[in-house]
């Protein structure tokens, strides 16, 4: 079977190599024939690697332990779907689950483009062919999936594998990967095309259209896979938060934040003409922080506890992503009489200088990630010793940066376009500053003192009153005219005008999500060992140890100590945290118990026995907001599933105003 | 270009305060990556945030209150060669996170903090890997330790 696998994936590699010459060949030689050959070689690629997959799958479910691979990552024991998702769950597989997706948007691109967009098509296909090429190479030639355990010159079966991580074992495990990687896999699509624009010297837009909608999925998918793993590491990993500024977690917010500027700054594409070469270099700079992203998790070459066991493929990622920098700018470099925009800066105060800033701070942002993350690796070349930045660096950096966003994104979308003026301005933001302003004089007699908390606030209402205001003018307007109630006026408002209104919503759920993030300023804990019977205070709750049970099972085994809440002298509650030991790997881990509110996370983490075996040893959190993180990425999905429908009316961007119409020919 | 010269020194006004911002923020929370065997050679640390590498010393986690005492050595020289004498350093953990789940006896682990006079390191943050080592051949039977995954 495994030699199937083998055999499957090599002639994709094979297939892949053809793909790129044929179409490539092809569009040179002008001959269709091998252009469309090319096309279906992706659809057999697919197929290929389709079987491939299949089998590893089938050999992970079945449990065949002659597999190196299988015998890693799976074992008797585990539930199916952990089975399952051991496909993704180390290396070889993983780089067969990041081909499978390749060639299946591929195949996709493919099929959903045949009879369009003849002329870039042959060159979208290279792309994306050259880059599976490069994945294929990793797991025919280097880390294969199929590999057998032998003794001497037979095949072993084990009989029983190692089985996942019990950190691994979660239901987050079948979805946080492969969203991610749904992700990253993705922005080869928006890149494709755009190379293939530049290359065919398409004019302006066409490239852009065709990919607005690959480019908003693929950046929730990556949306949905970086908040997985926050929520992951805080309900699970036991550690009381989110976000650590891991060099894996940095790594995959890095094309997310170039995704995201790119996304604002084709708009100015759209309707101005202008960042042409800006939107070349960030769809380009977004794909190779995706690859890159990929070799960090892998290589080893940044420390984390995240990284996958280290290998050699680090270098040959370097060498692509080299060759690959190396030609792409070298193609929008030949390319730059193309790109020349059609409108200018005109003013501070425009709608044009606020996707200027938001892209300038969201850059600066990723470049002082990506520096924070590197310091390591940089810091070594040049003074010999290897230095690490932590997480307060980045918090420094980005908190900052977040709020100047907020702010942008407050004023942004009701900003004119060319040139505003400041008294326009305080007429349409009088009432969010005023707000604002209330929200936080609020706060203050409440006894809240954390600048950074007070402005964030201020500026999340601000953000959400223009919003709100804009839904509510909007939908009047529509109201009064065809006569219909406030509920339907709105969403005819949203379906007139899905991107902008859907748009609005993500920016409210992005709100959200950061209104979590300050709760953070507010965090309370304690550090505790007591006895049963004894009473922690923590703010508002009252802790109360009444138990402490052991137990075993087949899988682990268990300790678990009970705890009565009361807020306030209420009773609330009883959380059970536990602590536990698998049994097949020897590993522990903690089972942490949140009762989550939309105020206030309560956070207990059993964290053992005192030495001496008497006492208990619990942490106790409480995390103001947290639950907004959650309930902010509902938001920005259903804000991005909005911003995907077709809107009503097909809008048109006219690049000149028509000011006057005059009796004769007129000069311009 | 008089009127470029706005949107320049918005420019540099944002990005010279993230600049500002970033290098306060480096000098303050750099910590410099330290082996056992080099915190022995070099003098006097005690002042420098450092990052110790190790293995978790078997048997060697105990608690104290709040505080967590453990040992972390080294096995192996810089080339990777092993050591004849495994170096041991004794630290103290009194931080507020709570220990990770990987935290056991024999795992690799990152202990941040500084040094005291007494050779006791004093750790404000852990971090611990699955007890894994690294496969150098391709093909190796299992149960040579088990490999971190994620």
């Amino acid at each position: 079977m495994e030699n199937i696998g083998a055999l499957s994936i090599l002639l994709a590699f094979c297939f892949a190599i053809y793909a790129v010459l044929a179409s490539v060949t092809g569009k040179l030689a002008k001959r269709p024939f091998l252009m469309v050959s090319g096309e279906r070689a992706v659809y057999s690629i697919w197929v290929l690697i389709s079987i491939a997959a299949g089998i590893l799958i089938y050999s992970l479910m079945s449990g065949d332990y002659r597999m190196a691979y299988v015998a890693h990552y799976s074992n008797k024991a585990m539930p199916a779907v952990y089975k399952y998702s051991a496909w993704w769950g180390g290396q070889e597989g993983s780089l067969l689950f990041w081909n499978w997706l390749l060639a299946t948007y591929a195949s996709v691109v493919v099929f959903k483009s045949r009879g369009k967009f003849r002329e870039m098509m042959p060159y979208v296909v290279a792309v994306m062919m050259a880059t599976q090429v490069f994945f294929l190479t990793l797991i025919v030639f280097l880390e294969s999936p199929f590999r057998v355990l032998m003794a001497g010159k037979r095949v072993v079966d084990v009989g029983d594998g190692q089985g996942l991580s019990a950190l691994l074992q979660y239901w987050t495990m079948v979805i946080h990967p492969p969203m991610l990687y749904l992700g990253y896999v993705g922005f080869i699509v928006p890149f494709a095309f755009a190379m293939a624009s530049l290359i065919t010297k398409q004019p302006g837009e066409a490239w852009i259209h065709t990919t607005r909608r690959w480019t908003l999925v693929t950046w929730m998918f990556q949306s949905t896979g970086i908040l997985l793993g926050a929520g992951w590491a805080y309900s699970v990993l036991g550690w009381g938060g989110y976000w650590g500024w891991d060099p894996v977690e940095n790594a995959s917010l890095l094309p997310w934040i170039t995704a995201t500027a790119f996304l604002h700054s084709v708009m100015m594409q759209e309707k101005k003409g202008m960042m042409k070469v800006w939107n070349m270099v960030l769809v380009s700079a977004t794909f190779f922080l995706c690859i890159f992203g990929t070799f960090l998790t892998r290589s080893g070459v940044v420390n984390s506890v995240h990284a996958f066991a280290q290998s050699p493929i680090g270098l040959y990622f370097v060498v692509f992503l080299s060759i690959g920098i190396t030609a792409t700018s070298a193609l929008i470099l030949s390319r730059l009489d193309f790109l020349k925009s059609e409108a200018q800066m005109e003013s501070v105060l425009s709608r044009e200088s606020s996707f200027l800033f938001n892209n300038l701070v969201l850059l600066a942002s990723c470049f002082a990630i990506l520096w924070g993350t590197l310091f390591p690796v940089i810091s070594e070349k040049f003074t010999g010793e290897k230095i690490s930045v932590d997480a307060p660096f980045f918090n420094r950096i980005n908190v900052p940066i977040a709020l100047f966003l907020m702010l942008l994104t407050g004023v942004g979308p009701l900003i004119a376009w060319r040139k505003s003026s400041f008294a326009s301005l305080r007429l349409a933001f009088l009432w969010p500053t005023v707000s604002g302003v209330a929200v936080d004089a609020a706060l203050i007699a409440l006894g809240v003192r954390d600048v950074y908390a007070l402005i964030s606030f201020a500026l999340c209402t601000f953000v959400i009153v223009s919003v709100a205001m804009e839904f509510v003018k909007g939908a009047n307007a529509i109201a009064s005219k065809d006569k219909t109630n406030f509920v339907m006026s709105m969403i005819e408002l949203t379906y007139r005008n899905t991107r902008r209104y859907g748009g609005y919503i993500v920016h409210v759920g992005i709100i959200i999500i950061f209104i979590g993030f300050t709760g953070k300023a507010f965090d309370q804990h304690v550090t505790v060992e007591i006895d049963k019977g004894q009473t922690v205070h923590l703010g508002h709750y009252d802790l109360l140890l009444t138990d402490y049970q052991q137990g075993q099972n087949d899988n682990y085994r268990w300790e678990k100590i009970t705890i009565d809440a009361s807020k306030n002298g209420q009773h609330i509650g009883t959380m059970e945290p536990e602590k536990r030991l698998y049994l097949a790997k020897k590993e522990p881990t903690s089972v942490v118990d949140i009762r989550r509110r939309l105020n206030e996370d309560l956070y207990i983490n059993f964290a053992g026995t005192s030495d001496d075996g008497k006492k208990i040893v619990m942490e106790a959190y409480v995390f103001p907001l947290v639950t907004w993180i959650w309930v902010g990425y509902w938001v920005v999905l259903a804000g991005t599933l909005i911003c995907l429908v077709p809107p009503r009316s097909r809008l048109i961007f006219p690049r000149t105003e028509v000011v006057a119409v005059t009796g004769k020919h007129a000069k311009v | 270009m008089k009127k470029y010269w706005k949107f320049g020194f918005l420019i540099v006004a944002i990005l010279g305060t993230l600049g500002w911002l970033a290098s306060t923020g480096i000098s303050e929370t750099k910590t410099y990556y330290k082996t056992i065997s080099e915190l022995n050679g070099i003098g006097d640390h005690s002042d420098k945030k450092l990052r110790v590498a190790g293995d978790i010393g078997a048997d060697s986690i105990r608690r104290e209150g709040r505080d967590v005492h453990f040992t972390l050595i080294q096995d192996k020289d810089a080339e990777g060669h092993p050591l004849a004498k495994a170096l041991v350093l004794p630290v103290v953990y009194s931080g507020i996170d709570p220990l990770p789940d990987t935290f056991k006896d024999g795992a690799q682990a990152l202990a941040d903090g500084k040094l005291g006079s007494d050779g006791v390191f004093r750790a404000t943050k852990i971090q611990a890997k699955c007890a894994s080592k690294y496969e150098a051949k391709p093909i190796q039977a299992p149960g040579s330790g088990s490999r971190a995954a994620l």
